[in-house]
């Protein structure tokens, strides 16, 4: 995973007329923006946000499915989600390394993450209640990513688009083997059908709201489009989602938990009932039911680990010494 | 069946390791170690599969990898207790398992000659994984014994509290003695001075004392373990006993 719509982004500029135009040239001629490039403030300032939001969101989404991984039903399962969520830190790192070329070091973007101040996707903020999460995660969360991610591999800022380039492929393996976990439970025993049916019940609606806002609240949409960053608004991405999805729901024989979803033909896509934007904005501000505790356990790891941390620098320090005293 | 259960008793090891290393999985002190430790992990688990399955064929009763790691209970496990030892800080996570892969790496090699062609086969591929375990925890035990006064404490107490579980590694069961004679596993016994010497550099450079251990504390290969094995199986086991029979 996993990008959200922007929150809280503030595209502010306040360079030149001639120079925003010069800028606007190279995007629209399809250049990429290289870290040495210059680049609006307002430009440097969206990707650092989005870019680390999105960074965030792997890490913290290691904890949701992390919570599964000694529980696992089989020997099989157990190694495949242990390299799933492995697969998430990976991504983390590249996502930090590539907002680190603008200027904003990890250590910095992570105790923003523990004070709160940056936000995260809000899907991880609901809990992992059954085994089926697992399944339901990587087919709708990782689905939703997918559909998130693929139009930032042409992201205008070179180092964003291929860090998403790498990512998208582990991230498609992860959705596909979700989508067949959800499948086996399925097919499979009472009980597993109904683990499955609940947990599609519980992720559908966080996993709709991972697309952002509505565009028509979506102030920021503009100039990240303008400047492509984003090359899809929320609504689109929204609806790409859910017209790949429910095709995949019928096929297992789940039901979407959406009375009002129906086909229309004259758009050729599916409408879709209404989104409790509330519960959004409350969960995205840390309200959700898991908000408190994901941050709390990515604190005690950043905290249980300081004198780690202190201990390679102080090695690597003494190293150093012994060599130029050797010298 | 003598194979058959000396086959377990290496793979109870592998699962129960690797099980230990998942549980920092998203808590680690860097990211770089949510990256390693599940890496390892990783390993561990893969080859304890392939010994079940191994184990289990040979057994001829039809039972599965899953059906060996899910439905045994504490007393049928068979593991060493050093790799049931709680993960209780970096320190701990790392010297348990720089003390296994220095005993696993020499045992493997061996077993690149055993006449099992499955043993063989494992052995190619972990001997491996285990000089890169040995190569990554053994950086560690030698950055904490030589980083920060907390650090050297906290790796002294490492080595204090796991070192009596040392001995039971070079242990040979029944069972083991008899895979042993009949050349598909290495005699446990031989490693000895191997590990003593990997152990020794590495401590050398960590500023870490040699270790004695008081007494030598045993068990596992009985099935005598300590009270933390039952939790970690109760975990572990819980989804896959709760729905009995059901495909995952
Ligand atoms: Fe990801
Ligand atoms: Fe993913």
């Amino acid at each position: 995973m996993y990008s959200q719509g922007l929150i809280g982004a503030d595209n502010r500029t306040e360079e030149t007329p001639e120079f925003l135009a010069r800028f606007q040239k190279r995007i629209d001629a399809e250049e990429k923006i290289e870290p040495k490039d210059e680049m609006p403030e307002g430009y440097r300032r969206t990707l650092v946000r989005q870019i680390g939001q999105h960074a965030h969101s792997e890490i913290v989404g290691m904890l949701p499915e992390g919570n599964w991984i000694t529980r696992a039903p089989s020997l099989r399962r157990k190694a495949a989600l242990l390299a799933k969520v492995q697969d998430e830190g990976g991504h983390g790192l590249y996502l930090y390394s590539a907002a680190e070329t603008l200027g904003v070091s990890r250590e910095e973007m992570t105790e923003e993450l523990l004070s709160g101040k940056a936000k995260y996707s809000s899907i991880f903020n609901y809990p992992t209640l059954s085994w089926a999460d697992m399944g339901t995660i990587g087919w709708l969360v990782d689905g939703a990513a997918i559909m998130n991610q693929i139009p930032l591999c042409r992201c205008s800022f070179g180092p964003y688009a291929r860090a998403m380039i790498r990512v998208c492929k582990e991230e498609s393996f992860h959705q596909r083997q979700g989508y067949e976990i959800v499948m086996t439970l399925a097919q499979g025993t009472p009980e597993q059908k109904v683990m499955a049916q609940d947990s599609l019940n519980r992720w559908w609606w966080p996993s709709l709201m991972m697309f952002g806002p509505h565009d028509a609240d979506s102030q920021h949409s503009d100039q990240s489009m303008a400047w492509k960053i984003k090359r899809f608004t929320n609504d689109e991405l929204r609806q790409k989602f859910i017209d790949a999805t429910v095709p995949q729901a019928e096929y297992l024989g789940l039901t979407i938990p959406d009375p009002d979803l129906t086909w229309n033909e004259e758009k050729g896509g599916y409408d879709h009932g209404p989104i409790d934007w509330d519960e959004f904005w409350r969960v995205v501000k840390g309200h959700g039911p898991m908000a408190k505790d994901r941050i709390k356990a990515r604190k005690k790891a950043w905290d249980d680990g300081a004198w780690v941390r202190e201990a390679a620098l102080a090695h690597a320090e003494k190293r150093r010494a012994r060599k130029i005293a050797a010298e | 069946m003598a194979v058959f259960d000396a086959l377990l008793e290496l793979a109870d090891d592998h699962l129960i390791l690797g099980h230990r290393l998942s549980e920092w999985c998203g808590h680690a002190p860097m990211l770089e170690e949510d990256l390693a430790m599940p890496n390892m992990g990783l390993d561990l688990i893969g080859t304890a599969r392939t010994l079940y399955d191994h184990a289990g064929k040979l057994e001829g009763k039809g039972r599965s990898e899953d059906d060996l790691a899910y439905l045994r209970g504490e007393r049928e496990y068979r593991n060493c207790l050093l790799v049931e030892r709680p993960n209780e800080d970096f320190a701990h996570t790392m010297l348990r398992q720089f003390y296994f892969a220095a005993f696993m790496r020499p045992y493997w090699l061996a077993a690149l000659n055993s006449t099992d062609e499955v043993v063989r086969g494992v052995a190619g591929k972990a001997e491996k994984e285990m000089a890169y375990h040995i190569r990554h925890a053994g950086e560690w035990v030698i950055r904490l014994g030589d980083g920060t006064e907390e650090s050297a404490a906290r790796i002294r107490d490492a080595v204090e509290a796991l070192h009596i579980y040392v001995d039971e590694l070079f242990d040979s069961s029944d069972a083991a003695q008899e895979a042993e004679a009949a050349g598909l596993l290495p005699v446990r016994a031989d490693l000895r001075a191997t590990w003593d010497r990997t152990v020794a550099e590495v401590f050398a450079e960590a500023l870490l004392e040699q270790p004695t251990a008081a007494y030598a504390q045993r068990g596992g290969r009985q099935g005598i373990h300590n009270e933390t094995l039952g939790h970690l199986l109760a975990e572990m086991q819980v989804v896959h006993r709760a729905h009995p029979g059901a495909r995952w």
